[in-house]
């Protein structure tokens, strides 16, 4: 059988090819040839696409190209091919297959619209098609990332179980005599009406020569066998035994252990080193200098760790401010004309609005994303060809990467994508994997595996990035009025797009997501207002990006308004909200936990927050208790609207992980600068949270939204909020700057 | 240096200060124990000496006293220990990384402890951290683990 990247790069026609001893199929016909050099031997009216199922004499293969990350997408691709086709996961054989062009992300995009995400009319959906069509022809991205990756491939992928099923029932046909109307599929054959079971990988040779059935209508998800009810995730049983191979699991012979040491001070010089000591170190091969920075190459991670710490580095200035103040106060600095970023949203008229005011600043710090397996990826470079073993979420962009490195046609430049031990946005970076072709470059022939040390990671990180918020609320006859929102941050998309090559045009969206979007349709006067500087550290994505800082302060302020109207902080929200499917997730949190009101009882108290992002509705309420030791989280609720809800486990797996994940970092994790560096060098100074202060977590899903959306981002948000919220219910405090343990201590 | 681990006898020509964890993985390619911090901040490199959850990456390898167990010696896909099994059917994971800590933890609290409360839980699982937000399914987890090694 033709490998599974042959078949991807080489292979572009309609519906299905045939690949040695059998058949490959996909579905997503292009409705326009596809711009790509790949082509060219094909000649004029060529189209492109899509395979994802390979089936040959002895296997039937899917293949998942989007990355996993421990979102579980790995195997919900393959369940809705495995649905449409009538087969078994434990009957077929999963691949992330290899990079192309043809699993361009279609979802990625429709942020970048400028219309709420909530919003169906005809008219924004114009706008995200064509913007779709533009990055298809200009960009087009095989990209996982802004939890688009469920929404890309829910029609494609079962198109494409479809196509193939009724391609081989129609081979099955020709094969038996049989009509195709009298045949059958199940558990991967066609079963013909006296039972005669003909195996899928039997028909693949007959299937690979007739014309594929396109335009099958899919099945209502009301008749699914596999998918919409609790799975068992593919990669699980690997998962809790050990035998999963991670990036950093990988081995080949005559393989090499290195690490890195760039500059702490971000995109500082390297002045010079002295690796004299090092080199003379047991285990050392060698040092190999890289852009800004040197690598030892050794016979043993920890050797390599132990020799690059030897190393005396003369080290430039970092290019921001050295010292975590002068940061804050350059954004205290810009809130003026000049470095506005956007008037993203203006209701009514907030300056001229009645009500008592009340008015706050808000701080959300840097974070690092700390995923627990630490940036690595190993490069085998030759004069012909370049191999790549790692796990990333824009597979093609780090081949082309290499190949400028190495010189080598990117056509021979092949990645080889892993499970993923954690990203939260650090694998959309590019640096490691350069880093990694660097020193390999240089040593051609070798197979260099570049880990980071823990230590590593922390420093040369690009975090979360720094925003401040000031917000001017007005209220009126027990009624919040007014909200004017203005956010100040580091643009977290140029700072990022800046390292990829690309001079991002207009405002950077992140900056206000979250809050412009809000839907609040009832808040007679709401303005919200971003501004933008570049002078800070360089930042990335970071879990929910622009959401998770501008949700937390947007939503603070909402509730001090709230508490200053007198109302009820649940049934507040529900009356300005005026969006059914939000409307929905507040009820239901509310019925969840039997919301009483904010005040439960001496020392304790209930925060409700909401947050919109990337399409869905999550609401949160967490329940504390101020006891003698520190704030005790008691119990989190949460209510989110995806639409369909491909695996119900999975999903709540996600949520629980997300409240974990957004309440840990709220509490107790901050990046700071001092001399230009991270103060923060470990998990001990950056902890998240541990299981002993993790609460009982509910989760419900509804099912409302019109189009099926990601959850591996939009649980984040409103879950600091709706912990300052809850604080302030039970103690009065009012906790405006994340992390909060710098306020008030936790138990 | 020799050393026992998963039943198996190896013999290693390495510094007497270096860690297990990477005698393990580098030395021996048994990569399912992991590094995620060096420093016993995560747990993520746990494994068994002689019974007794040990950080592999805090125990210089000329100080190993006793038989090494990992992941991989825990049980096996065809042959899963129950607090395998139990993560299993509660599908702990999510990337996962941690999880081989996490097990070899777990497998070290039923042993000493064979019906934990929360509490003892919070205890004695405080020190593996899980990025991904795990812990309400590893508590669920453990306390199947216990049931099943009840009736076994
Ligand atoms: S690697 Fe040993 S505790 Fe983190
Ligand atoms: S499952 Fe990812 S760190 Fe625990």
């Amino acid at each position: 059988m033709a490998s599974l990247g042959k078949i991807a790069r080489r292979t572009f026609l309609i519906g299905s090819a045939a690949v040695a001893g059998g058949v490959a199929f996909g579905v997503y016909a292009a409705r326009q040839p596809f711009p790509n050099p790949n082509l060219d031997d094909l000649g004029d009216g060529a189209v492109s696409f899509n395979p994802w199922v390979v089936i040959d004499n002895e296997r039937v293969t899917l293949v998942a190209p989007h990355a996993d990350k421990g979102q579980g997408i790995f195997s919900a691709q393959a369940a809705l091919i495995a649905e449409e086709l009538d087969i078994d996961l434990d009957q077929v054989e999963i691949s992330f297959g290899e990079p192309d062009r043809a699993y361009f992300n279609t979802a990625i995009t429709e942020a970048a619209a400028g219309f709420p995400m909530y919003d169906m009319s005809p008219t924004a959906e114009r706008v995200r098609g064509f913007l779709g069509g533009v990055a298809k022809l200009a960009f087009p991205m095989m990209a996982t990332g802004g939890s688009s990756a469920i929404p890309d491939v829910y029609d494609k992928l079962r198109q494409a179980g479809a196509t193939a099923r009724e391609t081989l029932k129609l081979a099955a046909s020709q094969e038996s005599g049989v009509p195709v109307a009298e045949l059958r599929t199940e558990r991967g054959a066609v079963i013909l009406p006296d039972g005669t079971e003909m195996p899928y990988t039997a028909l693949a040779a007959t299937a690979a020569r007739i014309e594929p059935v396109m335009g099958v209508v899919l099945r209502d998800p009301a008749d699914w066998r596999l998918a919409g009810r609790p799975m068992e995730r593919v990669d699980i049983v690997r998962k809790s035994t050990g035998t999963l191979t991670y990036g950093i699991d990988f081995r080949t012979e005559d393989m090499r252990f290195a690490t890195i040491k760039v500059n702490p001070r971000q995109g500082g010089a390297l002045n010079g080193y002295d690796a004299t000591e090092a080199e003379a170190m047991p285990g050392v091969e060698r040092t190999v200098e890289i852009t800004g920075g040197v690598a030892v190459v050794a016979n043993n991670t920890w050797r390599a760790f132990r020799a690059a710490n030897a190393i005396q580095f003369d080290w430039g200035d970092a290019p921001y401010p050295a010292e975590q103040e002068a940061h804050w106060d350059h954004l205290a600095g810009i809130f003026d004309d000049e470095h506005l970023n956007a008037e993203a949203r203006v209701e009514g008229d907030v300056d001229a609005a009645e009500g008592e005011e009340i008015s706050g600043e808000y701080r959300s710090p840097y974070i690092a994303h700390a995923p627990l397996e630490p940036l690595n990826a190993t490069v085998l470079v030759t004069d012909t060809r370049v191999d790549i073993w790692t796990g990333h979420q824009i597979q093609m962009f780090a081949e082309q990467i290499v190949s400028e490195i190495t010189g080598v046609d990117q056509e021979n430049v092949h990645l080889h994508n892993h499970f993923i031990g954690g990203s939260f946005g650090h694998r959309l970076e590019f640096e490691f994997i350069r880093q990694a072709a660097e020193i390999a470059n240089q040593m051609r022939g070798v197979p260099i595996q570049m880990t980071y040390s823990r230590e590593e990671d922390f420093a040369h990180d690009f975090p979360r990035h720094i925003t401040m918020g000031r917000g001017v609320a007005k209220v009126l006859n027990g009624q919040v009025n007014s909200l004017d929102v203005q956010i100040a941050g580091q643009s977290v998309m140029r700072s990022q797009m800046g390292r990829m090559g690309f001079n991002l045009p207009g405002p950077d969206t992140q900056l206000h997501e979250g809050a412009w979007d809000a839907p609040m349709f009832n808040l007679p006067n709401l303005r919200v207002r971003s501004y933008r500087t570049e002078a800070l550290a360089p930042v990335s994505s970071w879990r929910a990006v622009g959401a998770g800082p501008n949700v937390f302060i947007y939503e603070t302020l909402l509730d001090e308004a709230i508490h200053a109207a007198g109302a009820d902080p649940l049934e507040e929200r529900i009356r300005l909200m005026g969006h059914d499917v939000s409307v929905g997730v507040l009820e239901a949190v509310g019925e969840m936990c039997g919301w009483s009101g904010p005040n439960i009882g001496e020392g304790r108290g209930r925060g409700v927050a909401y947050g919109f992002s990337f399409g869905v509705a999550v609401a949160t309420i967490v329940e504390v208790t101020h006891t003698d030791a520190g704030i005790r989280l008691d119990h989190v609720w949460m209510a989110a609207d995806v639409g369909q809800v491909i695996d119900p486990v999975n999903l709540e797996n996600l949520a629980q992980g997300g409240v974990v994940f957004g309440l840990g970092h709220a509490i107790n994790c901050e990046i700071t600068y001092s001399d230009g560096m991270a103060q923060q060098t470990n998990y001990h100074a950056h902890e998240g949270m541990r299981i002993w202060q993790c609460p009982p977590i509910e989760f419900r899903a509804l099912e409302t939204n019109p189009k099926i959306r990601g959850f591996g981002e939009p649980p984040i948000p409103p879950s600091a909020p709706a912990l300052g919220n809850a604080i302030f219910a039970a103690t009065g405090q009012r906790i405006r700057e994340m992390p909060f343990n710098k306020h008030i201590d936790f138990v | 240096m020799r050393l026992t681990v998963n039943g198996t006898e190896h013999e290693v020509d390495v510094e007497p200060d270096m860690p297990l964890l990477w005698v393990l993985r580098d030395e021996l390619n048994i990569t399912g124990p992991k590094y995620g911090c060096g420093i016993a901040q995560c747990g993520a490199c746990t494994v068994h000496v002689d019974g007794f959850a040990v950080r592999s990456c805090q125990l210089a390898i000329g100080d190993l006293v006793g038989e090494v167990t990992t992941i991989e010696g825990l049980g096996t896909p065809d042959n899963l220990h129950a607090v395998q099994q139990a993560w299993i059917e509660h599908q702990v994971a999510q990337c996962g990384y941690c999880q081989s800590g996490q097990i070899m933890q777990a497998a070290d609290l039923l042993a000493a402890n064979p019906q934990p409360s929360d509490a003892d839980i919070d205890a004695v699982m405080g020190g593996n951290l899980c990025r991904c937000g795990t812990y309400p399914r590893i508590r669920a987890a453990i306390h199947s683990a216990a049931a099943r090694l009840q009736e076994a």
